[in-house]
């Protein structure tokens, strides 16, 4: 769209052939040579960091398989997820084609009806409009419209209302102010943050269904490479599936504003092959572990404001307001996904959880450097 | 080209003398009680400005943050807050302010009426309006956050319950929130009713409904609208400061109130408000458009049935914004089609501006330059609309990056352009002087690499899965290089407008004489000396057909002869 005034080619008449015309007509030539070098190395220049860009926004569309650090839902492990995928390659055709049909034909029109220098003052024909034209892009329109909605429709029944098959394993989805609770009903499993499900496959599908609760705001609950969001609110319990046909860890986050620690309300979901996921099972049932060589941070914990808060099954500790802690030592991560669980870590966190995440609803208790100390020996023994 | 003395019936041949009062205050006084459609057009355009710079700048202290990963350059309150009031400000203190703005301004004009229907009324919706905005920023020392602290609100635009109520929103935040809504749109409703009565009843006589500029059509439209959704954000903040102050459970979930209901009101207000604010704009370009390609807009008629028809669409829509929420099937379903369906009379429209161009001579002036952008960005936006209203891809796409990044296409790429198009285009008409073409070429080029660095940018982090709201991410999802590109093309958008801040104030001193017709127009506002005089036309013109200057500079060739 460069082109107010376009360069006129240069083209003297005979009789302009003077001496002082040929050189000046030759000086031209060199400085548009000249340009032209500099244009070539302008564009050489620009097309290392132009590729650089490309290639970064095309990074999320891998195809390889499993989980992957960057949750695109380019790469779906899941049969919801997999078919969203498929609907979207067909939407990015269709809507790929418009564009370039329409952008195409805005963009000739543009350079071809542009004023020109040499052009009279005289105004272009006036057309006010026309009939079949207009009929024409009114009808191709709502033919397209059909078949995406035909298509869309049938997607969304699909994966909605899919029927549960007696194999699923049910997750109830807890949402709180910034963590997740998972329960699983029929196994008398409660734990946070870190959800383990089952590989399901083709020749042997065990599916997930997850029902989703809030306990105080609205939160939404999404791994990009195993399903689309649903949202946890209160009030109002959803429901959603995944079937992740790879091992391994998948990462995702609330979706949903839910308040100040929204960002560090991280997802983990492992998808565990059968016999990894029995024996998780089988550890997760288990009551808390019981050595007395760190008694004194259990006393800590269950005479301190901790037991309001936090369950450690076979305790006096029963509170729901945080996490369940029985089996803390099974978990990769604290806070929600904020820090990685290590010794060091759960000390600075009992200290004062702000500095992982500032606003976070656990408080910090004041305990002195020697009682955290005891506090994590004895949390540490939560395997 | 611009013809000084244009002899339509009615415009005034002289300039009369402007009263230059002696005072500060008693300029200051002229301003604060005028009832002129004119000087409270240029006070909406004004305060919008100024909330524009407030609120870019808002969006550029949360472009800082989000540029790495860990980044600790606000906090995660003032993050939350610093989005909170760059949406609300950008819709409720920008978006709608200097639209009604263009509309106070160009409506009488271009209907060859006076003033508006009604003059005090007007004034005090814009007083209103203004009153909300400060309302809202009051709340930044006000607020009274949980600390004893100000705190700005810090819920989201969207202000989701129950996060709204009084456990999890402490302090008052929420309620200047609130409170600056119910006032702010007060006004609008003010203006909108005085849109459709002037619209209605003041039009010079020949200019009848469809001879109406389509500026004018887009705001009847719009205004009619406007009555509809606000209403319900009204009802929807009352419901709210009842259950915040009055023990109310309307959206109190604890008591058994409905966190879904509110997100129907919100939305049933919110999506026909993307409306609002996009279907003037695209009057905007149904003005500025023909006039650069130098031809009548292509299908008139279809084109205000387009508008009316989106209007009518856009109030069945709102749930798709509720994708997520768990409606049943059959609900997803019907918002896919009610939705799809905005898509064909859009779509119309942009193929009637591409007919518009074509065959034309196009004059690449700096309005031009910013509707043409305009028309390729609206087309991108409509086509990841389509995208988003595909329901089981909505379920990925939805409050991601890619959800933000759609809707500051429509946002930023189609309304701030035309509204900068606008600017360039009516600033000659308001104060008599041209603005610099250089410095809005400069404007214009910059301001469209930053807004694509930023923009283009956001759909991919969207694709990988980047949720919208968070104030700082983990740096191994394979954001980061992405976010930093971002920021940047964020940085190179406010040079831009700093450059376009500067080009109005230096224009108004220094910018070249417009005279009555910089452009070669051919709606009625040209037709009067620039800036207008007060009450605009000495007698009422008299028009013939919907290009009246048109006539007059072609009666060989005019254009009441093809009018259908």
């Amino acid at each position: 769209m460069a082109g107010v005034s376009r360069p006129s080619s240069f083209t003297p008449r005979v009789s302009d052939l003077s001496r002082k015309s040929i050189t000046r007509n030759l000086a031209r030539k060199q400085m548009q040579s000249r340009m032209r070098e500099y244009g070539e190395r302008a564009i050489r220049l620009i097309s290392v960091p132009f590729l650089c860009f490309v290639a970064t926004c095309a990074a999320p569309i891998a195809w390889a398989d499993g989980p992957q650090s960057s949750p695109s839902i380019f790469a779906p492990a899941s049969t919801p997820a997999s078919s969203i995928q498929d609907l979207s390659w067909f939407v990015l055709a269709i809507t790929g084609g418009i564009f370039v049909t329409v952008g195409g034909l805005l963009a000739w029109a543009i350079v071809r009806y542009r004023a020109r220098k040499t052009d009279d003052d005289s105004e272009p024909a006036q057309i006010y409009g026309s009939t079949q034209v207009e009929l024409a892009w009114t009808v191709i329109p709502i033919l397209i419209v059909v078949v995406l909605f035909l298509t869309t429709a049938r997607i969304i029944f699909a994966i909605q209302d899919a029927p549960k098959p007696q194999v699923a394993l049910d997750v109830t989805v807890v949402g709180h102010q910034f963590w997740w609770e998972f329960r699983y009903p029929k196994l008398g499993i409660v734990t946070a943050n870190e959800l383990h499900v089952p590989v399901s496959s083709a020749l042997e599908p065990r599916p997930t269904f997850l029902h989703l609760l809030s306990a105080d705001v609205d939160h939404s609950f999404w791994v990009p490479q195993l399903a689309g969001k649903t949202d946890l609110i209160p009030n109002h319990p959803n429901d959603m599936w995944i079937d992740p046909r790879h091992t391994g860890l998948y990462v995702g986050q609330c979706a949903q504003f839910c308040g100040v620690e929204h960002a560090k309300m991280l997802l983990r979901v492992y998808v565990d092959t059968p016999e990894e996921f029995d024996a998780w099972v089988k550890q997760q049932r288990q009551r808390g572990t019981q050595d007395s060589s760190v008694a004194a941070g259990r006393h800590i914990f269950e005479t301190q404001a901790c037991t309001n808060c936090h369950t450690i099954a076979g305790t006096a500790a029963m509170g729901t307001f945080g996490p369940d802690l029985t089996h803390l030592e099974s978990r990769a991560t604290i806070a929600s996904g904020a820090a990685p669980n290590t010794p060091g870590n759960l000390h600075a966190w009992i200290q004062d959880p702000d500095h992982f995440k500032p606003g976070a609803l656990m408080p910090a208790m004041q305990l002195s450097d020697e009682q955290i100390s005891e506090l994590v020996a004895y949390l540490t023994t939560l395997h | 080209m611009a013809d000084q003395t244009l002899p339509i019936a009615g415009s005034l041949e002289v300039t009369p003398q402007r009263h230059s009062p002696a005072l500060l205050p008693e300029w200051l006084h002229g301003w604060v009680v005028t009832v002129d459609h004119k000087r409270l057009g240029i006070l909406y355009v004004v305060y919008s400005i100024f909330f524009l710079l407030v609120a870019g700048a808002e969006a550029l202290a949360i472009r800082i943050q989000l540029a790495w990963p860990n980044n600790h350059f606000l906090s995660p309150e003032l993050y939350n807050e610093m989005f909170t009031m760059h949406g609300t400000t950008m819709v409720f203190l920008v978006g709608m302010p200097i639209l009604f703005g263009f509309a106070n301004y160009l409506v009488p004009l271009m209907i060859g009426a006076r003033d508006m229907a009604f003059p005090r009324l007007n004034a005090f919706s814009f007083w209103m309006t203004a009153f909300g905005g400060l309302l809202l920023y009051y709340s930044f020392i006000g607020g009274f956050g949980l600390y004893g602290m100000g705190a700005a609100p810090d819920v989201g635009w969207w202000a989701y319950a129950p996060l709204t109520a009084k456990a999890f929103s402490p302090g008052h935040a929420t309620d200047y929130w609130a409170l600056a809504l119910i006032v702010s749109g007060f006004g609008t409703l003010g203006t909108a009713i005085n849109v459709i009565a002037t619209t209605l009843s003041m039009r010079c006589r020949g200019m009848s409904l469809l001879r109406m500029p389509l500026f004018v059509w887009l705001m009847l439209v719009v205004s009619g609208l406007t009555l509809v959704t606000i209403t319900p954000l009204t009802a929807a903040q009352i419901m709210l400061t009842i259950d915040r102050y009055l023990g109310g459970h309307f959206f109190d979930t604890q008591a058994g109130g409905s966190a879904v209901v509110w997100m129907h009101f919100f939305w049933i207000f919110g999506h026909p408000e993307v409306y609002v604010l996009v279907m003037p704009v695209f009057g905007i370009a149904s003005e500025i458009i023909p006039v650069f390609s130098r031809k009548a807009i292509f299908g008139y008629p279809a084109m205000v049935a387009a508008s009316v028809a989106i209007a009518f669409v856009s109030l069945g829509v709102w749930a798709h914004h509720m994708f997520t929420v768990g409606m049943t099937s059959v609900g997803n379903a019907f918002f896919v089609l009610s939705t799809m369906l905005v898509g064909i009379p859009t779509g119309i429209k942009i193929f009637n501006w591409v007919a518009t161009i074509w065959g034309g001579k196009i004059r690449f002036a700096t309005p031009m330059l910013f509707c043409l952008a305009f028309l390729f960005q609206f087309l991108i936006a409509g086509l990841t609309g389509i995208m988003l209203s595909v329901a089981p891809w909505n379920w990925q796409l939805h409050n991601s990056y890619f959800v933000i990044a759609h809707f500051h296409y429509v946002l930023v790429g189609a309304i701030v352009f035309n509204i900068f198009a606008a600017i360039y285009y009516w600033y000659p008409k308001v104060t008599g002087r041209m603005l610099s073409e250089t410095l809005g070429k400069w404007h214009f080029w910059l301001f469209l690499i930053g807004f694509h660095v930023t923009f283009d940018t956001m759909h991919f982090v969207g694709f990988m899965g980047m949720p919208r709201s968070i104030y700082t991410y983990e740096p191994d999802r394979g954001w980061n290089h992405l976010n930093f590109i971002i920021s940047i093309g964020g940085m190179i958008q406010g040079i831009a407008v700093l450059l376009f801040a500067w080009n109005l104030v230096q224009s108004y001193f220094r910018g070249k004489k417009a005279g009555n017709d910089p452009w070669d127009a051919w709606t009625l506002e040209w037709s009067t000396p620039s800036p207008p005089p007060a009450y605009n036309f000495a007698t009422d013109p008299v028009v013939h057909s919907r290009r009246p200057l048109w006539d007059l500079k072609h009666p060989e060739d005019p254009d009441w002869k093809y009018e259908a």
